[in-house]
């Protein structure tokens, strides 16, 4: 027990880092302790290693992919901020905060929290979920459970009820549509406690 | 000039050889003949409880402390970061579907994997088993709390004082019971083994090795109640135990007598080692033998079929967990076919934290820690004995052994296996959830094209 304002002060540009994502300093200082036992060399940041070494997470079928969209393309270490910033996607959308027409869209919106689920999807990046991208997702999520001509069939299945400009690829704004009507923030949210 | 002080160095060598005198006599009689006859006076029951008021009104002076000046106290949980949703795979992929419609892929299936994946990455189940468990409220050592600053200069001072107490009385303390019992731990197995084998040298060898154990309790000021005694394991079978640290081995050898196994040391240890199986016969690997897991097991079973032989004691989990939980036991001392004996070991953290973390600190380290610590308050119950059934393996021996433990400490029983905190996930746990979710989506498509 002790007060917050010591560990917060260690960490730079830490009001910052509250506006942008919203989280309160409890939360950060959480994260933060996190970030250090997950840093395990102590070095300051972390790199796809030291997430692979979280045994839940090598489990998930689709854990490489979520590890993948902590680094930036190029990067191959993630500092604190960026940690909590992409962490900041799964804070449940906040229903009372006002529309202010000049501030950029929070973290968690609705829609930020559909392109972070889309770029696991569009691993190339181009905007665009193909077929091929689509049957690695599948062959992730199902392993040797189900045969190549189920996986296609599901893979075709999807494509023709999602594509409307019939380019045999999901755009994100097809995605988003066929996903009008999931409660995505309910899906997508991870509920912090105090 | 120099006349005068001669008086003064008679009196200070008088001084010093009064007070080692009497210091001596102090550790015979209130720690050493008891320890040697397993009575007690009572005295370090006295001293938990004052400990305990003394914690609490620590606490409440912080929490006071903290209101006045009108900062968020930082409360530390000890049940995570996040809420896990306790549904399964099924439930939320039904729940996704529009209402009605046959489950099949939808894109909208990732969230589900992508939002359990993110939570463990926020806070997962196995990395929180070996950290040191975290207090709820504050017991004066600084090692346990997070960010320790000046709040109000009573409880600052007080701090002060424990430390200096911690240190400075209990420390060396400790450590000379602690080179006492050792040393005749040594010294009189030695002289045990000189004796030809029979009834004379197990009796002298038990009222050694007890003697000795219970020295090293003191030493570490352990505050230890025993639970069930009646089902304290007998000749012939192998206790099992749940690990913490290494104290663990001490804990039970003080209040019964066993067969030690594990691998020949080098050093300190290696010298304990030769004594102690000079007086009865404790069961040292070579390295190289440990991985012979056959060579293992027969040498276990041959010690188990021998009655006159002490009871072997065997921590399975095979590595040390921090007392929230038990993982995974190793199914090698299930195999053997005889009765198991088990015991549920569960440390009081508001004391001290025995838990020993191997890849933070080494054990000259962790040693230092226990003995600077106000006391090690545990807990011990010996379960009735459990023996295999007609129509179970090994794994679900050891399993069902686990759960009874976990039960009786009140410890959380998981799956893991305790070889995860330095090694990879296999590849089955992966497979588990894919199939788990391959049921859900094509083992209703079967059903909608049979219709």
């Amino acid at each position: 027990m002790g007060s917050t304002n010591s560990t917060l002060l260690k960490i730079p540009n830490v009001e910052v880092l509250m506006r942008e994502t919203g989280f309160s300093p409890a939360h950060i200082i959480r994260l933060h302790d996190r970030f250090k036992a997950l840093d395990k060399e102590g070095r300051g940041y972390l790199c796809p290693q030291d997430f692979g070494a979280i045994k839940e997470l090598a489990m998930n079928p689709i854990g490489d992919r979520i590890i993948g969209a902590f680094f930036s393309p190029g990067k191959e270490t993630v500092d604190f901020h960026t940690f909590v910033k992409i962490l900041a996607h799964f804070r449940p959308v906040d229903k009372d905060r006002p529309k202010e027409p000049n501030s950029p869209e929070p973290i968690n919106s609705r829609s930020n929290k559909l392109k972070f689920a889309f770029q696991l999807y569009d691993q190339d990046k181009d905007g665009k979920i193909s077929r091929d991208e689509l049957l690695k997702v599948l062959r992730a999520m199902l392993g040797m459970q189900v045969t190549e001509e189920q996986l296609e069939s599901i893979a075709d299945r999807t494509i023709q009820e999602a594509d409307l400009d019939r380019d045999d690829a999901i755009s994100f704004e097809e995605f988003r549509k066929s996903l009008e009507k999931v409660n995505i923030d309910h899906k997508m949210s991870i509920r912090f406690l105090r | 000039m120099e006349s005068y002080l001669f008086p003064f160095d008679s009196l200070i060598c008088m001084l010093l050889g009064i007070s080692f005198t009497v210091w001596f006599t102090l550790l015979l009689v209130f720690i050493i003949v008891p320890a040697i006859f397993g009575v007690s006076f009572g005295i370090r029951r006295l001293y938990m409880k004052s400990l305990i008021k003394l914690f609490e009104w620590a606490t409440l002076r912080m929490e006071r402390g903290a209101k006045e000046k009108n900062q968020h106290l930082y409360k530390p949980y000890s049940n995570g970061i996040i809420a896990k949703e306790p549904a399964s795979l099924e439930q939320e992929i039904q729940e996704m579907r529009r209402g009605g419609a046959e489950p099949e892929f939808d894109m909208s299936d990732i969230f589900y994997f992508c939002r359990r994946g993110v939570e463990s990455i926020v806070d997962d189940e196995v990395t929180k088993r070996f950290t040191a468990e975290e207090l709820e409220s504050w017991n004066l050592l600084t090692r346990s709390n997070y960010n320790f600053h000046h709040i109000s200069t009573r409880l600052t001072v007080l701090w002060g004082v424990g430390v200096l107490i911690r240190y400075g009385f209990l420390l060396p303390l400790r450590v000379t019971l602690a080179f006492t019992g050792v040393g005749l731990l040594v010294v009189l197995t030695s002289i045990v083994g000189l004796f030809p084998n029979g009834r004379m040298k197990n009796y002298l060898s038990d009222k050694v090795h007890l003697m000795c154990y219970r020295i090293c309790v003191r030493a570490l000021t352990a505050i230890i109640t025993y639970h069930d005694s009646e089902n304290k394991p007998k000749n012939g079978g192998i206790c099992v135990a749940n690990h913490t640290s290494p104290i663990d081995v001490i804990i039970l050898a003080s209040d019964g007598c066993y067969a030690m196994v594990g691998q020949v040391h080098g050093g300190l240890m290696g010298v304990i080692q030769r004594a102690m199986v000079k007086a009865c016969p404790h069961i040292w690997f070579e390295r190289s033998e440990v991985k012979d897991r056959h060579l293992v097991a027969k040498r276990l079973s041959d010690h188990v079929a021998d009655t006159t032989k002490l009871p072997i004691l065997i921590f399975p989990e095979g590595t040390c967990i921090n007392n929230t939980s038990v993982m995974m036991f190793k199914k090698g001392s299930f195999e053997i076919g005889c009765t198991v004996y088990p015991v549920a070991i569960k440390y009081d953290p508001r004391f001290g934290d025995a838990f020993w973390n191997s890849s933070k600190f080494g054990m000259v380290n962790y040693l230092l820690h226990m003995m600077s610590s106000w006391a090690i308050v545990c807990s011990v119950w010996y379960l009735p004995p459990m023996s295999r059934m007609e129509e179970e393996d090994a794994v679900q021996f050891a399993n069902r052994v686990k759960a009874a433990i976990a039960r009786k400490g009140g410890l959380a029983d998981l799956l893991w296996d305790g070889g995860l905190k330095r090694g990879k996930v296999k590849e089955v746990f992966k497979e588990e959830q894919q199939k788990l979710y391959s049921k859900v989506l094509v083992g209703s498509s079967e059903d909608r094209s049979r219709s």
